[in-house]
Formats: structure tokens, sequence, C-alpha cells
């Protein structure tokens, strides 16, 4: 017989055995089909929760971080930046902005707007918008549908422009080339530059620490930052750290309430960067603007580890889930090695008719691996059904979970490792049997 | 009875035992955290709140216009107060467990500001009739007067120019261990100081991240009203929230159309804070439910196993006088010794795994009485599992003896 022929063999039996011992094998390819549905449940959500947002370009953005506290205050720096990450005062930001070291710069905070719609009897909504500077799309490759950005021109100009975002202008305008048509925006009349095409990145990084959410739809509109300040726009965020706060003039207050990204050239550019980073906080400590030195720049990923994005419960439940598919693996050995001990005397029939010893146990790691099989498809409807009863939880990120392809393969490997790695020592017990005395009792 | 034989046969069978040892270990540790985590939950979600919450409904407005909301806020107010079954109204800038919050440092001395120690606080602020509204709970001192919400205007600094303050009990333990607090200053910066005039029992932040015990520290000032105060708090009998809720939204949209209203009954919004935790829950109860009854299967496979392969064994010792009682006797004691020494080594794994979640997260030790509790459970279990095995032994006939095989 040829390997091939060989290995149908063993499937067959296999699939006798199967039949002779239906209650068994149920009870192994349930018990995986559970262990292995909780953990592509809980690691679907996982990989949701913590992919990276931008991942042609996250290696070159990064987050300046700096500690504009005062003399008094000497909160360590790494507590800071986990709590504030890069939130600057309104001088600081301007000041990265302006000084134009990076490739693409952008200064950012998020606000609630709300827009009133033209026609009568329908009430103004609210939306999720942002308020930044020019080069936000670019930065983060949002593409437009229709139209395009403002430019930095504009960001100085306060010119009223603003982008949309498709799902807003579907709402708006059916859809149609809404470009140039005026929106009223918090009372005050914009200029459709734009709209874009779907963009929302998971997570949305660039709301983490400014108040908004981190996942779902994203944003609806985007607005030139000076212009929506100069409209007295009211921010998500905003922390103070001195006394002397005049939230009518928020520019020169001692809070931070706007964030600052980069875009460098080479991610290699970071040493540079953060030199220009440290030179600028001397700088400022020379003037008596500072008081700590301390500065940092995480790239995109770095950032949203340092601001604990994913949230501790999803990595417990990973955890959990692992430990419950340990659980499962290890009934799966017990119920296997019940199963082959039981059939000592067909594996001595075996033997006595020259079977080698490597033929029994491949014949047994092919049964567990067709268990572990049946046992990643069961698993599959498992996690479609925990994904399901996720989507119908409030949480945000909720409507996202899914299987994508790689999940799916990942499920049949994991049943496969799981049964394999649970069928060793079942298959090791079986072809230890002598031949000898199991001949003699029949 | 005389284990010594179980012995001996558990010897015969060491990997089947082994293997059931490590099954009930899995399983006892996992329990004892999954179970501790339950707990630590439902401890957060059943959080008390000294506010009348089955009484209130909160109507959310925003988009007042903030030249005349010194105007507007009262007109709404007494649009609210008409309503029948209406006990009292309030604006808040704020609502507990709400997605909008105010906060700042607090201490009891303007030196005191200078460290870091300075508690961060919770900043409610409420026109007149708040502590009813509400349905605060007085446990020292005095609510406002009429003058103190009067004189109280809403700074561009976020802050009441107000000189009387309520403050919760955490809040006195935090800044006053002594206890004492009314009459003493309470500041916030060094322009902004505050008179205690009364103590209330705890309530609830918008958002209660401020680390283990910052969820109740808050205080309450005066304010005339203002643009900010954005939630209009209505305090009904709790079988009318839902008319109210309805109604209340109905009537303000009527009043100014450029407002945006939103309405909610204050359980439905402590509900929403909770959901992640309540989901949390309901998955750590489902997953130990299918490990249990995956570890039960998991035995009762192995114990039937073992029984067909002892009938033999079996029979003889029915034979020689064995009563069906004693064979049951024996499997269910031979499952309990090994329960017992997969809820040790269970524990030992228990601790390793809650220190390592104590490293990683924030959770706390594992009490002690997880432990005892849990070892019933899998002892239960174990007997559980095994009685259907052991039952088929105990009805296996003496005769198997006589018959070869």
């Amino acid at each position: 017989m040829g390997v091939n022929d060989m290995f149908g063999y063993y499937l067959d039996l296999a699939l006798r055995s199967f039949k002779r011992h239906r209650v068994l094998t149920a009870l192994m390819v349930m018990a995986l089909g559970l262990g292995i549905g909780a953990s592509i449940t809980t690691l679907a959500v996982l990989k949701l929760l913590s992919g990276d947002p931008l991942p042609q370009k996250s290696a070159r953005i990064f987050a300046p971080e700096i500690d504009p506290l005062t003399a008094a205050s000497t909160t360590k720096e790494d507590k800071l930046f986990e709590r504030w990450g890069n939130l600057m005062t309104w001088t600081d930001a301007m000041n990265l902005l302006h000084a134009r070291k990076a490739e693409r710069q952008a200064v950012m905070a998020l606000a609630s707007s709300k827009i009133t719609t033209a026609t009568p009897g329908q009430h103004p909504f609210f939306s999720d918008s942002v308020v930044t500077t020019s080069d936000f799309f670019s930065m983060f490759d949002a593409s437009f549908q229709y139209g395009s950005g403002w430019s930095a021109q504009d960001d100085e100009n306060r010119a009223h422009v603003v982008v949309i975002a498709g799902f807003l202008n579907d709402k708006l305008f059916g859809g149609a080339n809404s470009v140039g048509r005026i929106l009223r925006v918090n009372d005050h009349d914009y200029r459709i530059a734009g709209v874009l095409k779907p963009w929302a990145p998971q997570p949305r990084f660039y709301s983490v620490n400014l108040g908004g959410r981190g996942y779902g739809k994203g944003d609806a509109l985007f607005m030139p930052l000076q212009a929506a300040v100069a409209d007295k726009v009211n921010t998500q965020t905003v922390n103070c750290f001195d006394s002397g706060i005049d939230a009518d003039h928020l520019e020169t207050a001692p809070c931070v309430w706007v964030s600052t990204w980069v875009e460098l050239a080479n991610a290699s550019d970071a040493g540079a960067y953060k030199t220009f980073l440290s030179n600028y906080v001397a700088q400022q400590i020379a003037l008596g603007r500072f008081h700590h030195p301390g500065v940092a720049l995480p790239d995109l990923m770095g950032f949203l580890a340092q601001q604990r994005v994913v949230p501790d419960d999803a990595r417990m439940q990973t955890n959990l889930a692992f430990g419950f598919l340990l659980i499962c693996v290890v009934n799966t050995v017990g119920l296997l090695l019940a199963k082959c001990l039981r059939r000592s005397r067909e594996i001595g029939v075996r033997r006595a008719l020259g079977a080698t010893r490597g033929a029994i146990f491949t014949q047994f790691m092919v049964e567990s691996g067709m268990v572990g099989i049946a046992g990643g498809v069961l698993g599959l409807v498992f996690a479609e059904l925990g994904l399901w009863a996720i989507r119908h939880q409030p949480a945000e990120y909720a409507s996202l979970a899914h299987l994508d392809v790689s999940m799916f393969i990942a499920t049949f490997v994991i049943a496969l490792i799981a049964s394999l790695v649970a069928g060793l020592l079942p298959a090791w017990r079986a072809c230890a049997v002598a031949p000898a005395p199991q001949l003699k009792s029949v | 009875m005389d284990i010594q034989p179980i012995f001996a046969a558990l010897r015969k069978h060491r990997i089947p035992a082994a293997l059931i040892v490590l099954e009930i270990a899995l399983a006892c540790a996992v329990l004892c955290n999954a179970v501790f985590m339950i707990g630590q939950r439902i401890g957060e979600i059943r959080s008390p709140n000294a506010i009348d919450e089955q009484g209130i409904v909160d109507i959310n407005v925003q988009g007042i216009n903030p030249d005349t909301a010194n105007a507007d806020i009262p007109r709404d107010l007494a649009t609210l107060r008409e309503m029948p079954g209406v006990s009292a109204v309030a604006a808040l800038n704020m609502m507990p467990l709400g997605n909008n919050s105010w906060n700042m440092n607090a201490a009891t001395s303007p030196d005191q500001l200078q460290s870091k120690d300075t508690p961060n606080v919770a900043e409610y602020l409420f026109t007149r009739g708040g502590p009813d509204a509400l349905g605060l709970h007085l446990l020292q001192g005095r609510f406002f007067n009429d003058d103190e919400y009067a004189d109280s205007k809403l700074g561009s600094n976020y802050l009441p120019d107000a000189h009387a303050a309520l403050v919760t009990q955490s809040l006195v333990r935090r800044l006053w261990p002594d206890g004492n607090a009314l009459g003493k200053s309470l500041w916030i910066g060094k322009n902004n100081r505050y008179t205690v005039v009364g103590i209330v029992a705890d309530v609830l932040r918008p958002d209660t991240n401020g680390g283990e015990n910052a969820h109740f520290l808050s205080a309450f000032f005066p304010v005339s009203p203002a643009a900010g105060m954005q939630d209009y708090v209505v305090r009904s009998a709790s079988q009318d929230r839902e008319r109210i809720v309805r109604d209340g939204v109905q009537k303000l949209e009527t009043l100014s159309p450029s407002v945006v209203v939103e309405g909610h009954s204050f359980t439905e919004i402590r509900d929403k804070y909770y959901a992640n935790a309540r989901s949390m829950v309901w998955m750590l109860v489902l997953v130990c439910v299918v490990m249990l009854a995956v570890t039960a299967f998991g035995i009762v496979g192995l114990t039937s196993f073992w029984v067909g392969q002892r009938r033999r064994q079996i029979g003889i010792r029915r034979a020689v006088g064995a009563t069906r009682a004693h064979i049951l006797r024996y499997f269910q004691t031979e499952n309990f010794l090994l329960s017992s020494a997969g809820v040790a080594v269970g524990m030992i794994l228990a601790f390793g795994i809650n220190l390592y979640l104590m490293q990683h997260y924030q959770t706390t030790r594992l009490p002690w009485y997880y432990l005892p509790v849990s070892a019933i459970a899998l002892w239960l279990l174990g007997q559980l599992a095994v009685l259907g095995p052991a039952l088929r032994a105990a009805n296996v006939p003496p005769v198997v003896a006589t018959r070869d095989g």
C-alpha cells in the first residue's frame, strides 16, 4: 500500500471507531469545539481592539509628548504621559505645528457640533467632529470621494470650510456631490470643501485621549481648528494644571486640550525629531514657561499601548478562554486515552498481523486530527454564536466583531494543534501495547 | 472504609488518574479566579448611590443659546415642574454616571494645593431645588439657602462664585480624617474658597475611573441658571418616569426648536454605565458553567472506561460478598481522593494565576474563602460525575466473575 492508501485506510478506521464510540467521540468534539469557540471569539475581539489602525504607515506616525506642569508638581513623567499622552497647551501645539520639523504635522481636538439643516421643521442634531489642521487628511490617509481638504493657508486665515464624512453626506444630501454647499455648524456658516470616502480607523487612535470614542463608524465632521476656536467651539477635553483658568481664552490658559501628531519620512528620523523636541523643551525652560525636561515620542502603536486602549477586560477574557481551551484539551486527552485503551485488543490484532508501532501511532494521530477538524467546525459555529452575542452587546466596538479570513484559518490551526497535542499521549500508549497478551485473551 | 485497595488500583491506572487530577486542578484554578472576578464586577454594578435613583429622570438639553440661558433655563424648569406627578426639578451641569464630567483638584488650604496629594473631585453644580430633585441624603449641617443660589454666578473658570459647598462623606474622610468638616474651607485653586455647610451620603461620579476609592469624591455647589447647566433633573414617583421623559422632551422641543433634547430615566443611565461590567459577568458565568460541564463529562468518560475495564474484578468482589453499596462507595471514595488531590494542586494554581493578574491588571488578592467554596463545588461535581459509572459498576452481577474474559 502506498502512503496515500494507508492514509485513506486510517481515515476509514477512524470513521469506524467514531461510529462504534459515538458518545465518547461526540463528547470529545463537543469539548474541543467549546474550547475553540471561546478562544476564537475572545481572540477575534482582542484582535479587533488591538489592531493597527493605519497599517501602511503607523511606524512613521509619532505622538510628541511634553510636560507643561508647574514647578511645584513633580508628577512622574511616565504617569503624566500615560494620562495625557500628546495633549498640549495651545501655545506648544502651535509652536510645534509652525516649526514644521516633520514631514507632516497636525493639531487636533474633538467637539460635538450642532448641525442645523435648512429643512424647515427638522430638528438640529449633534455630530462628532474633529477640529484640526490641514495635514490631518494626508497624514492619516483619509481619502476623498468629492473635493479635497483645506490648505495650511486656510488654517491661518480661519477660513470657514469643512470636510464631512460620507455618511453625513448621505444623511444631508442623499449622497450627492455637496462640495461648495453651505453647512450651518454651531450657528456659523461653513462651505463644504470635501466629502470623505468611508474612513474609520479602528481603534480611533487620535481620539482616545481627547475624550472621543475608541471604535465605531468614525467622526462626521472635520473643521479647521483656528476657525472653530475663533467661533468658540466647545472642545471635549480640557485638563488644567494651574489656577487662573479662563474658559473664554483657552489659548492662553494653563490647560492642555489639543493633541499633536507628526509624520516622519522614515521611522529612523524619530531620534532627530526627539532631539528637536528636547531642545524645544529646554528653550521653554529657559524662558521660564516649563519646569520639567522630560519628553517622549512613541510611535502610533506605542502610543496605543501607553494609553491602554485595549481594555483589561478583553485581555482577561482571552486569557480565561485559553485557560478554558487548556481544560478542554486535557479532557480530550482523557477521553481519547479511554477510547484507545478500550481498543487494546484491536491494536494487538493489528500488531500481530504486522503493523509497526509507527503505523499504530499514525493511525491514532489521524483519528485525533479528525476529532480536531470536527472540533474546529463546531468551534466555528460556537465562535459565530459568540460573536453574534457580542454584536448585541452595548460596547462601542460591538458591531465590528466578525470573523475574518485569518481568524477562520486560525480556528482550524488551533483546533488541529490542540487535537494533535491531545492525541500524542493516547497514541503513544496505544503503540506501546504489546501484541501477545492481547491475543491470548481473545 | 479501607482505602488501601483504592491506592493500589490507582497505581495501576496512573495516567487516567493523573488526568482526572489535572482536570480538577485546572477547573479549580480557573473557577476560583473567574468567580472572584464575577464578585468584583457585581460589587461594582451594585455600588451604592445616595440619590433617589428610582424616581429621577434626566432631560438633557444641548445647544441652549448662552446669551439667553439665564432666562431659558428657569422657563424650562417651570414647564417641567407643572407636569402632573413632578415633585421637584433643578438644572445640573452633569449627572452621576453620565458622560459629561467636570472635575477639579480640591484641598483644605492653598498650601496643600501646591502638593501633589490633592484629590481629584467631581464638581456638581445645581440650581435651586437641586438637593430635593436629586434626593440627596443630608447627614450633617444644612442644604443651601436661597441667597446662596441667587448670588452664585458661574465664572469662566468653570467655578461658581458662591461661598458654600456640600461634600460627600467619602470626601470628608479623604480631606478631614478627623471627620470635622462643617464650617471648614474647601479650596479649589488659589482664588476659590468655599465653606462646607453640609455633609451628604456618598453620590457616584460621572466617570468612576479615578481609582479604587475615588468613585465617591464629590462636592456640590449652588449656582444660578447659566449656560452649561444642561441636565434637567425631574423627580417623581417611579411609575411616572416613562411618561415624564416622553412628555418632558416633547414640551421642551416645542418651547425651543433649536435645541437638542434627550430624556432618560436614571435607571437607564445606570444600566448603560454598567452594561460592559454586566456582559463581562454573564460571559464569566457562561464560561464557568460550560467549563464545569466539560470537566464533569471528562470525569464521566474516564471513570466509565475504567469501570468497564474492571468489570471482572468487580464481579469477583461481588461474588466474595461485597454489596452494591460497597462498590458504589468504592468509586465515590476513589473520586473523592482524586478530587482532593486536584483541589490541592488547583489552589496553588489559583493563587499563582491571581498573583499574575495582580501584577498585570487591576486585581486585588483572592480572598481565602474562595478556596473552600470552590473545593466543595468541585467535590460535589466529582461525586455527581462519578455517580453514573459507579452505579453501573454496582450493578455488575457477581456471575461476571465466573465468565472468562
